[in-house]
């Protein structure tokens, strides 16, 4: 048996059907791990101890002839901005460098619901703030495809760990693009569901308003099986929605598109767009025209405003989350301070990063007095025009088709120094969040040197359905080898 | 120069709701520090809050009572700033669009009818609560207060004088304790009181820089500090130096008697106050604001003019028994039992009220049942025990289960009216007494007196006094 090449799906069948136990499975993951890691820099936590005792569990479990979970014996790492209960979760900052939350994220208790193991907690730009996992506190990650390369970020360490076999599938958070980048990036399906669909509630907020929990995995069908586990409403989140929403993914999956209607907004192919992204795209755009789907170009403006509007909601948002950082109650604390007003001003000057505090001063000001109006008050006229032109376009259209990232992989220490070009990584996935609609990165090719390309599909709000369906189709069609 | 003040208030009411704003912990006062907490009201990274429903229908009662329309959506907003007991460095509370706006109260100040109007009535969390040790450099923070529910009441700047400011909160805190939205104790925090008060030439219509002043901790204090504050501006202004009047935030020091600066207009904290992204919306159906009208009692006011009207009451004794709901129930139930209104009110306005103040009980737990005062009322009025042994058996009701019956039993205070007994009594005292006899003889009435009192004082005060009286009257004119 190799890892490498076993889906969720075929993992749980196999402990089902008792060709594998689940300890062995967690263990042969461990050791996988334990070989690649040093190299990858996927993981900052590895639950060894935990996760063998809950495969026993499971193992049990299929001995006493004990009905089993959907997840059942699946390894699964969890980005660690996700609280685990008794295993400390840092958001890969100095801050919370000691953190350990006394309770699980809603999401970690319905992945246990279901007998997944959890094998660890993975590596992230801090607090998710970055496109590269460059922002970690604690190490750098390396893309599994080309290791000089970065894996993407902010969940770039749960891409990679699946990228590398190290995981056959993972927890990630997007705010702005942060699960759909990195999946494009090591050449993983990831999926940022509709906001409201799966409980924030453990997720440690950066913008609250934008932030959702999804799934990486290597096949859409493992995508869609994790997040009908993960989503529905959340008595401890009131963002969650409690309403009705489509559930049935896997049936819908068949491999056709037949009558789907997608549209390819013509903002999504601007100059910044690498050329074989835009080859790679406008090809998928074929295939799935001949699967059978319609596909139409589209113009839809606003889409070039929407990047300002994004960090001016996501910093403003961050910088009243983070103030709970102050040194007092829990997390990092100078040796020595003079007063109050020392200890909160040494305890963010030495544990924060650089981003964070950017981030921190830059929503800081959009929020002050004087300046509220004009940034913040008009990053919420921008975002409801967005959400007015995205409910248009869905009116006619199934799905928004267009790229993940403009650019490739790039090399490790090559980021653009100008923090404004980089902020540039998420101009194609900030849309998604700003509207709440979800997203999914599905890969579509390889580059001329061998690097993953990404392919981005959005649907109307809890329409994860015909996104899946679309993907899934595209998977097929092009039978990648990743 | 004759001066006039404008005073506003800002009132700080913690709700009466079982667990906290946004999480299920307890709101007990007693509780040891820090034991009514929970990842959700510490701020633990990843936590999420939880709209308490019963807070938000307590706010919304609050502003019927105080006559404000409610609104059908209103929306959460962080205050943002830094101190340790704020948990998450923001307190979510409501800026725009609070949960009630516009409103009025109407009270009566020194035989005057006043009425002042309500700007707002939003709802927001508590923070927990500093303590400074004396010798350690060192503080501590419980946070048992942290995210209890409180609704902020705004004023429009309709009070004329620190006077009218107390009778104005006196007023609103009894409308708040009749709705049971608070228990309203301001010395334990339960309802905190700021006021901005400024003083203008009488006749000018604009207003003059306003101070804000903090700390007030009891209605006299509030009275104080605001009485302070207005004669420190009345001097300036007489002195012409109102340019020293700055808009600031001054702290009332009980002890020193004064108030003291603590920031300036300038110095005032930037909140970066911002929408909520964690809660939606709060949005009330018509049906439930119908509900929850249905639910407010009878308010002070209107119950003030019944009493008198009813029970014909005077106005001041109306008045006290209302102030506190309880009491006001209380008298109420003794008078249904049947007692005469007001034989009733004496007893409760007198005999009650005192023990409950020696014993610092609250009217809310008075261990006596109305229908025992009406019992002991009824008991006194037939003759069976004097007023003085009933106000000793009233006291013993506070003390045992037992009835009124019971007790004088136990106590023997029940009247002697039997004649025999007391005949009995009466010629034994004339037979010891000669003299004052010989003196009543000789035209000396008073002397009979005398002897009624002897008779009294035979009987160790149980003699029905009316009966020894003509009984002795009787004995004397038959010598």
């Amino acid at each position: 048996m190799s890892i490498g090449c076993m889906s969720a799906e075929g993992i749980r069948k196999g402990i089902a059907d008792g060709k594998f136990s689940a300890e062995e499975i967690t263990v042969q993951y461990l050791e996988r791990i334990k070989s690649k890691d040093s190299e990858i820099g996927a993981f900052i936590t590895i639950c060894e101890e935990e996760s063998i005792k809950q495969a026993r569990t499971v193992d049990n479990k299929r001995k006493k002839g004990e009905p089993l979970g959907r997840l059942a014996g699946v390894p699964i790492a969890i980005k660690d901005n996700i609280c685990t209960n008794g295993i400390r979760t840092t958001c890969a900052s100095k801050m919370l460098e000691d953190f350990i939350p006394p309770y699980n994220a809603t999401v970690v208790d319905r992945l246990i619901m279901e007998d997944a193991v959890i094998l660890g907690k993975t590596n992230m730009d801090e607090f998710g703030m970055g496109s590269s996992n460059e922002n970690s506190a604690f190490k750098i990650t390396r893309n599994p495809r080309d290791t000089g390369r970065v894996p993407g970020g902010s969940s770039g360490g749960s891409a990679a760990a699946v990228a590398a076999d190290m995981v056959p599938a993972s927890l990630g958070s997007d705010t702005g693009g942060s699960i759909r980048q990195p999946a494009a990036f090591c050449g993983v399906v990831g999926l940022k569901p509709t906001y409201g669909l799966v409980s924030r509630f453990g997720l440690i907020a950066f913008g609250s308003s934008l932030d959702t929990i999804g799934p990486f995995s290597k096949t859409v069908r493992d995508c869609a099986i994790l997040l009908d586990v993960i989503q529905g409403g959340d008595g401890k989140d009131s963002t969650s929605h409690t309403g009705h929403y489509e559930k049935d993914y896997i049936h819908c999956m068949d491999g056709t598109v037949e009558g789907l209607k997608i549209c390819v907004p013509e903002e999504f192919f601007n100059e910044g767009l690498d050329r074989e992204i835009f080859q790679l795209v406008k090809k998928s755009a074929e295939i799935l025209k001949d699967l059978g789907a319609k596909v139409e170009e589209v113009s839809m403006p606003v889409i070039s405003q929407s990047l300002p509007a994004f960090y001016i909601i996501s910093s403003a948002e961050a910088s009243s989350n983070l103030g709970r950082y102050d040194g007092i109650r829990y997390g990092y604390r100078p040796e020595e301070y003079e007063n109050l007003d020392d200890l909160i001003e040494k305890s963010r000057t030495e544990a924060f990063g650089d981003e964070v505090k950017r981030r921190i001063m830059f929503g800081t000001c959009v929020l002050t007095s004087g300046y509220y109006e004009e940034y913040y008050v008009g990053a919420l006229k921008i975002r409801r025009i967005l959400c007015d032109q995205f409910d248009e376009l869905f009116s006619k259209y199934d799905i928004i088709l267009g790229p993940v990232s403009p650019v490739l992989p790039f090399k490790i220490g090559e980021s653009p120094k100008n923090p404004i070009d980089r902020y540039l990584a998420d101009i194609y996935t900030a849309t998604a969040n700003l509207a709440g609609i979800p997203a999914i990165s599905v890969p579509c090719g390889f580059s001329s040197e061998g690097l993953p390309v990404g392919l981005q599909m959005m649907g109307p709000r809890f329409g994860e359905k015909r996104i899946l369906q679309a993907a899934y189709a595209l998977e097929q069609a092009l039978q990648l080898k990743l | 120069m004759d001066f006039e003040t404008v005073i506003g208030l800002e009132i700080h009411v913690e709700l009466s709701t079982r667990s906290k704003m946004f999480c299920g912990c307890s709101t007990e006062f007693e509780s040891a520090p820090n034991q009514n907490t929970c990842p959700v009201c510490l701020g633990l990274p990843g936590t999420l809050p939880v709209l308490n429903r019963e807070a938000i229908i307590l706010a919304v009662k609050a502003g019927l009572a105080l006559n404000c329309s409610i609104n059908r959506k209103s929306k959460m907003a962080r205050k943002n700033y830094f101190y340790p007991d704020l948990p998450k460095a923001y307190q979510i509370t409501q800026n725009e669009l609070p949960i009630c706006s516009g409103g009025y109260v109407e009270f009566d100040c020194e035989g005057r009818h006043c009425k002042a109007r309500i700007n707002r009535v939003h709802i927001e969390e508590d923070a927990g609560k500093l303590i400074h040790l004396e010798d350690q450099p060192c503080s501590l923070v419980d946070y048992n207060r942290a995210g209890i529910p409180l609704i902020e009441i705004v004023t429009e700047p309709d009070i004329r004088s620190p006077l009218e400011a107390v009778s104005f909160l006196r007023t609103l805190k009894a409308i708040l304790e009749y709705c049971e939205i608070s228990d309203c104790r301001m010395e334990q925090g339960s309802l905190r009181c700021d006021a901005n008060i400024s003083v203008r030439p009488k006749g000018q219509k604009g207003f003059n820089t306003k101070v804000e002043l903090k700390n007030m901790n009891s209605f006299r204090e509030l009275q104080k500090a605001l009485e302070t504050e207005e004669k420190r501006q009345r001097e300036l202004y007489l002195a012409g130096e109102e340019y020293r009047i700055i808009q600031e935030t001054r702290r009332w020091d009980a002890a020193k008697g004064r108030t003291i600066p603590m920031r300036s207009k300038e110095e005032a904290r930037e909140y970066r106050y911002f929408p909520e992204p964690d809660l939606l919306p709060v949005t009330i159906q018509e049906d439930v604001i119908k509900r929850i009208k249905e639910t407010i009692p009878e308010l002070p006011a209107q119950k003030l003019s019944r009493f008198v009207g009813e029970y014909k009451l005077n106005q001041s004794e109306a008045e006290v028994l209302v102030s506190d709901k309880a009491l006001s129930e209380f008298f109420e139930s003794t008078v249904k039992e049947g007692a005469h209104p007001k034989t009733a009110a004496n007893w409760v306005l007198g005999d009650l009220l005192r023990i409950l103040n020696e014993k610092k009980i609250s009217a809310k737990n008075i261990p006596v049942k109305p229908s025992s005062l009406c019992q002991l009322i009824g008991l006194i009025e037939k003759g069976v025990i004097s007023n003085t042994a009933g106000k000793e058996v009233f006291r013993e009701l506070f003390e045992s289960g037992k009835s009124p019956e019971e007790i004088i039993e136990d106590k023997g205070l029940s009247q002697i009216s039997s004649e025999d007994v007391l005949i009995r009594l009466v010629r034994q005292v004339i037979e010891e007494n000669p003299e004052s006899v010989a003196s009543f003889r000789k035209g000396k009435t008073q002397a009979a007196g005398y002897l009624v009192g002897q008779v009294m004082k035979a009987s160790r005060g149980k003699a029905n006094p009316k009966m020894v009286k003509e009984l002795v009257d009787k004995e004397l004119a038959g010598l």
